[in-house]
Parts: C-alpha cells; sequence; structure tokens
C-alpha cells in the first residue's frame, strides 16, 4: 500500500496527492508522517539499549498506562461517554491475569498459565464485565453516566478488599503478574537480557498493537459511528446508526484495553494492592486523555508518557524549591505526593482552558507553525 | 397528478399526534407517489416537522398507520427505519461537527458498510474492500454537490450555506428510496436558494429519488413541487397541485386571516382534498 504511494512519480513534492482511495485511508497518508513515526519508533527500540533501569521501568510503566489510555480515549474521547470507572476495570485484568498465571502452589488462589492465556483472557474478562454494564451507558449520559461509573469504582474496591483469596486483602495483596515469553520470565534475568530491558521492550510492542488496532477502529465504521454517537445522538439515529449497540462496543472495547493496561502495570510491580484500583487512578487516566488530546491514539500515548513521567520531575523540585517536602516525611509546606494531585487538576483546567485538544493540539500548532513559516497564518 | 397509476411509496392513513393535550396533528392523510416531489407547507407550528418525526421513528403517534413500502413504520426505531430506505434532512442542520465533510458522508453510508468489529480493528479483507468501494460512492457525491474543495474540512467550520449542502449529500449517501427535506433553504440568500433548487431538481432527474419537502419558502414550492399538502394545526387544510392550492379558499384563509377572498371561479375539489378529522 505505503510501497506504491512512495514510488509513483506524480507525487513527488505534493505529500497530500492521492492516486487511490487506499492511499487516502492510509493511516501513514504523507511521508512526513511515515518518516516520523518510523524515527519514534526507531527511537524508542534503541532506547533499552541507552538508558538506565529505572528509566526503563518508568518508560515501561508509562507504556502500559498508555494502553489504558487508548482504551479510556475511545470511550470518552471517541464515543462521548464519559466514564470513571476505568480503574475498576484495570483491576479486574490485572487479577485476571494474576489469578490465571499465579503460583498454583501459594497461599491464594493460582493457575499457573501460560501468557498465551492470560493475557487475552485480561482483555477478555474486563471486556465482558463491561458489556455487563454497558446497559447502563445506554440509558444514561453526561454527568449520571459519571457517577454510575464512579459508583463501580467504589463496588469494585470494596469486592477487592474483600475477597481474600484471590486479592490477599489489603495491606497484604498478592504477587504481581508471572510473565514469561518462551520459558524466560519478562521481568526477571535471562535471555541475555535485564528484566527491566525485556519488560520495556514487551510493553513497547504490545503498545505498538494496542494503538495500531485502535488507530484502525477510529477510522472504520466503528470509530465514526462512536463519534456520531458523542456529536449528535438523534442524528446519528436517524441515518441508520444502532445507538445501544454503539455504546455498548465502545464500552466493551474500552474495558478490554483497561485490562490488558491492569495486566501489564502489575507484570511489573511485584505486588497488587487491593487499594489501588481508586478514583484516583481513574482520575489519573482522565489527566491522560485530557492532556493528551480527546479522540486521538497519538495523544493517549504522549497523555500517559506525560502523567507517569511528571513524578519524576516533581521529584527533583524539593531540591530548588524548599517549602517543598520530600515524600510523606513532611518538612514544608506540602509534600511531592500532594503536589502531583495538584498539578493533576491544574494541568487538566490549564489544558481546558488554553489548549482543549491537549498535547496533540500543541504539536498541531507547532507543526502548523512551521508549515507556514515564516508567514504567521 | 395523483399518485394514482403506481402504489404509492408512503401512505400516512390517519395519523394523531398529541403531547399532553396539544394536538400536534390531528388526523392527516396523504400518500406520495413513487417519483413524486411531494410538499408540505403551512404556517409555523402546523404540524410539519412533526410528520417528519413521526416518518423517521423520532415520535410515535396515538393513532393512525404509516406504510412505507407496503410495510408499518409505526413503533420501528429510527435506525431500522433508516435502513428501510428513509432519509432525511434537518431544519436545525444536524451534522456531526467534529468530523470531516468524509466522514459525515460515509457515516450516510453506514449501514451499506457490512463488516464487524473485529474486521475494522484489523482493517483486514472486508473492512478496506468496503472502506474504499463506499469511499467511492462518497466521492460521486461530493462530486454531484460540487463541495470538492471542503473535503477535509471539519463540518463545523463550513459556511451555513455548505453545511446545508453537506446535510443533504449524507442523506443521499444513504441511497434513500424516499428523501424527506425539512427547509432546505431556510436562511438562504437567493444565490444559494437557487443552488439548492437546482439540485433538489437534479435529485429528482439524475437519482429519481422521491421526495417530501417542507419550506416555508413559497416560489421554491411552487415552483418544485407536483402536489402540495397544506398544514394548518395539525389539521390538512388541502392538498393537490400547486396552482389549485394557492386558489383554495382555506389556504388563503389560513396565511393571510379571514378577511381575504378570493374572487376567481369556484375551485374545482381537487382530487386528494381532505376535510379535517372527516378522514379519521
Amino acid at each position: 500500500m505505503t510501497a506504491s504511494v512512495r514510488s509513483d512519480p506524480t507525487r513527488r513534492g505534493r505529500p497530500e496527492l492521492y492516486t487511490s482511495y487506499e492511499s487516502d485511508a492510509a493511516l501513514l497518508n504523507t511521508p512526513g508522517k511515515r518518516w516520523g513515526v518510523l524515527a519514534i519508533v526507531m527511537l524508542a527500540a534503541a532506547a533499552p539499549f541507552v538508558l538506565g533501569n529505572p528509566l526503563l521501568l518508568l518508560l515501561a510503566t508509562a507504556f502500559a498506562a498508555a494502553i489504558g489510555a487508548i482504551g479510556l480515549n475511545l470511550v470518552t474521547g471517541y464515543a462521548g461517554q464519559v466514564s470513571l470507572g476505568h480503574a475498576f476495570f484495570v483491576g479486574l485484568g490485572a487479577y485476571t491475569a494474576a489469578v490465571l498465571s499465579g503460583d498454583p502452589d501459594a497461599r491464594l488462589l493460582g493457575f499457573g498459565l501460560p501468557m498465551i492465556v492470560w493475557l487475552p483472557a485480561a482483555a477478555l474478562v474486563p471486556g465482558l464485565v463491561g458489556l455487563i454494564v454497558a446497559p447502563l451507558a445506554a440509558r444514561l449520559r453526561g454527568l449520571y453516566l459519571a457517577i454510575v461509573t464512579l459508583g463501580l469504582v467504589f463496588l469494585g474496591e470494596h469486592v477487592f478488599r474483600e475477597w481474600r483469596s484471590v486479592t490477599g486483602g489489603p495491606g497484604v495483596g498478592r504477587d504481581g503478574v508471572q510473565a514469561a515469553l518462551f520459558g524466560v520470565s519478562i521481568t526477571g534475568a535471562g535471555g541475555g537480557l535485564d528484566g527491566a530491558q525485556k519488560a520495556y521492550l514487551f510493553t513497547f510492542v504490545l503498545l505498538l498493537v494496542a494503538a495500531l488496532l485502535g488507530r484502525n477502529l477510529a477510522r472504520s465504521k466503528v470509530g465514526r459511528a462512536f463519534a456520531a454517537v458523542r456529536d449528535r445522538d438523534i442524528a446519528a439515529e436517524v441515518i441508520g446508526v444502532n445507538l445501544t449497540r454503539s455504546k455498548l462496543l465502545a464500552f466493551a472495547i474500552s474495558s478490554a484495553y483497561a485490562g490488558v493496561a491492569g495486566a501489564l502495570l502489575y507484570t511489573l510491580t511485584r505486588t497488587i494492592d487491593p487499594n489501588s484500583f481508586n478514583l484516583l487512578m481513574s482520575v489519573r487516566f482522565i489527566a491522560m486523555v485530557l492532556i493528551g488530546g480527546v479522540a486521538t491514539i497519538s495523544g493517549s500515548i504522549m497523555g500517559a508518557l506525560f502523567i507517569t513521567l511528571l513524578p519524576r520531575f516533581t521529584q527533583l523540585l524539593p531540591r530548588f524549591l524548599p517549602f517543598i517536602g520530600e515524600g510523606a516525611r513532611g518538612g514544608g509546606l506540602i509534600s511531592t505526593a500532594d503536589l502531583e494531585v495538584m498539578l493533576y487538576g491544574l494541568l487538566i483546567v490549564g489544558f481546558l482552558i488554553f489548549e482543549p485538544r491537549g498535547l496533540f493540539g500543541l504539536w498541531i500548532r507547532i507543526r502548523n507553525y512551521w508549515k507556514g513559516w515564516p508567514f504567521s497564518y | 397528478m395523483s399518485a394514482g397509476e403506481a402504489p404509492p411509496i408512503l401512505e400516512f392513513d390517519g395519523v394523531r399526534l398529541a403531547f399532553a393535550g396539544v394536538r400536534a396533528l390531528d388526523g392527516v392523510s396523504f400518500a406520495v407517489g413513487a417519483e413524486e416531489l411531494f410538499a408540505i407547507i403551512g404556517p409555523n407550528g402546523a404540524g410539519k416537522t412533526s410528520i417528519f418525526n413521526v416518518l423517521s421513528g423520532i415520535y410515535r403517534p396515538q393513532e393512525g398507520e404509516v406504510r412505507f413500502l407496503g410495510e408499518q413504520l409505526i413503533g420501528r426505531s429510527p435506525q431500522v427505519i433508516a435502513r428501510m430506505g428513509m432519509s432525511r434532512t434537518f431544519q436545525n442542520i444536524e451534522l456531526f461537527s467534529n468530523l470531516t465533510v468524509i466522514d459525515n458522508l460515509m457515516l450516510g453510508r453506514h449501514h451499506h458498510l457490512r463488516y464487524g468489529p473485529l474486521s475494522a480493528a484489523l482493517w483486514l479483507g472486508r473492512a478496506r474492500e468496503q472502506e474504499v468501494a463506499n469511499r467511492a460512492v462518497v466521492e460521486d457525491l461530493i462530486d454531484f454537490l460540487e463541495i470538492e474543495r471542503y473535503r477535509k474540512l471539519p463540518v463545523g467550520l463550513l459556511p451555513y450555506g455548505i453545511a446545508k449542502r453537506v446535510e443533504l449529500g449524507r442523506a443521499l449517501a444513504l441511497d434513500p428510496k424516499l428523501l424527506l427535506l425539512d427547509e432546505p433553504v431556510a436562511g438562504m440568500n437567493l444565490e444559494e436558494t437557487e443552488d439548492m433548487a437546482r439540485f433538489i431538481l437534479d435529485i429528482r432527474d439524475e437519482l429519481g429519488v422521491p421526495m417530501i419537502l417542507v419550506e416555508h419558502d413559497m416560489g421554491l414550492v411552487m415552483d418544485l413541487a407536483d402536489r402540495v399538502l397544506v398544514l394548518d394545526f395539525g389539521k390538512a387544510i388541502a392538498s393537490g397541485a400547486p396552482p389549485e392550492v394557492q386558489r383554495d379558499p382555506d389556504v388563503v384563509r389560513a396565511y393571510l386571516g379571514e378577511d381575504h377572498r378570493v374572487d376567481e371561479d369556484p375551485v374545482p375539489q381537487p382530487a386528494a382534498r381532505q376535510g379535517s378529522g372527516e378522514d379519521s
């Protein structure tokens, strides 16, 4: 598809001349996008051999979070259904993966199954639960839906705390997901690479797959139907879009993405604490979507990187600003943890006011500036 | 020119629609022929748009029957009715404003695209083939409506007259068997109105799609329509060819008030003339 486009001599110097609908609809439909994405992928693939292990693990966490952010963006950004329940589905995915992969002889429930089983299951189980919860979304919208999905988080928190045979209960928790590919552990040493390097590459590949599937959905009839439901639901119905089906599908797909994100996030950490799937986690995902760019896949990734790397920068702040205390130990007016929470809020408000299209919108602005340079219009 | 020869494509029979005591439609009946351009006129609040909302399944009338292509419409959802081949535009533009012109028109093709979410996510085989094939259909419509230069713009940025045209395009993209146009030239200047009139005639002559037109611009209605139905306070007060309707004393009274008399020969009773309520 792309090869035929590139070799067409009439296209030289005219990046937006299309000679087929196929190339018009292509994901990377200009040479600029193709080279840009290639460069980013090459850089990201080279990173594990350059960067230190702590940073690699942090980036791997960001990639896993990005998968969840893509999922939330599909339901909230594309289909316009505000969901605060994302953390619940992340938890569901994490526990599905942990139970299926867990040691059968340990004190908690575990089946010791390989990744080929638990990874699809981590998408399937939350997806199905999403499908069960979704009829609510078909009847409610806006704030009401947000409140109901908020209830989901509280229900989830309770179940995760109390179902001790699976989750270990609060304060104890259970081991993270045991991931191995061809018998080589993904997070431990072995296979000639460090655990952090392997974890990074593994999450990176899965993020690429998730992003590709997401973009394909977005450009297909499915994605268009989502946007139609978001923009004008009555008009959508009148032109033949099935509202209920679209909303159900959006919820199911989004929950499946959240589940995979959960499974990956807790592959990277050693334990799963049942208290972590709370409202704050949902808000973090909302922040990723809003800051990254609503209804964009690349924006979701940018937002996830931004939000996940943010603590790295706030940790540096106490050195320069004496009124900020380090960690929870106090000293100073506010701790770095408080500062982070405040920054989420400030950033969300700031972006909503000044650049509602998020980081993606900033990028478009910069690109358009240089396209028009030296003219400012 | 009545719908006598071929079986009518749409039969609207004794429909009553009330909202908590307010009678929006009070026993309205009419039929639209297979190649007809049928117009509905009437003062504000006469129930014109209510008829459209009944036809597209948004309102459910308390009484009456609506048959489209011989099938009962009442009780079916808007989405099912759209799939049966009924397509419409709205009085106030109801486009998906964040999407491009192409995406809006592709949404009109929605039910012609027959592939599932799995095929969509992988962008293989069916999904890819059908997207390309339907994109070609959409391109023909873009060409037909002369909106080539706006193709990739989000419709929220388009001028009003162009947005109206895009909405017409989206309705046509469904490959309708009956097209409902709700005030297609409302708020347009003379030039835009003439453009739209030309497109309406082209749709009839080139695409052969029957239409129901609701419009306040009398000049347009009288020039284009084959038959006109006049509504007043939810009742059909006259119907027939444009010149007959224009001379009908009830119509004159509804539009101009009691004191105006038509000093002409008595009008021959139009074939499909309906008295108020007697047909229920």
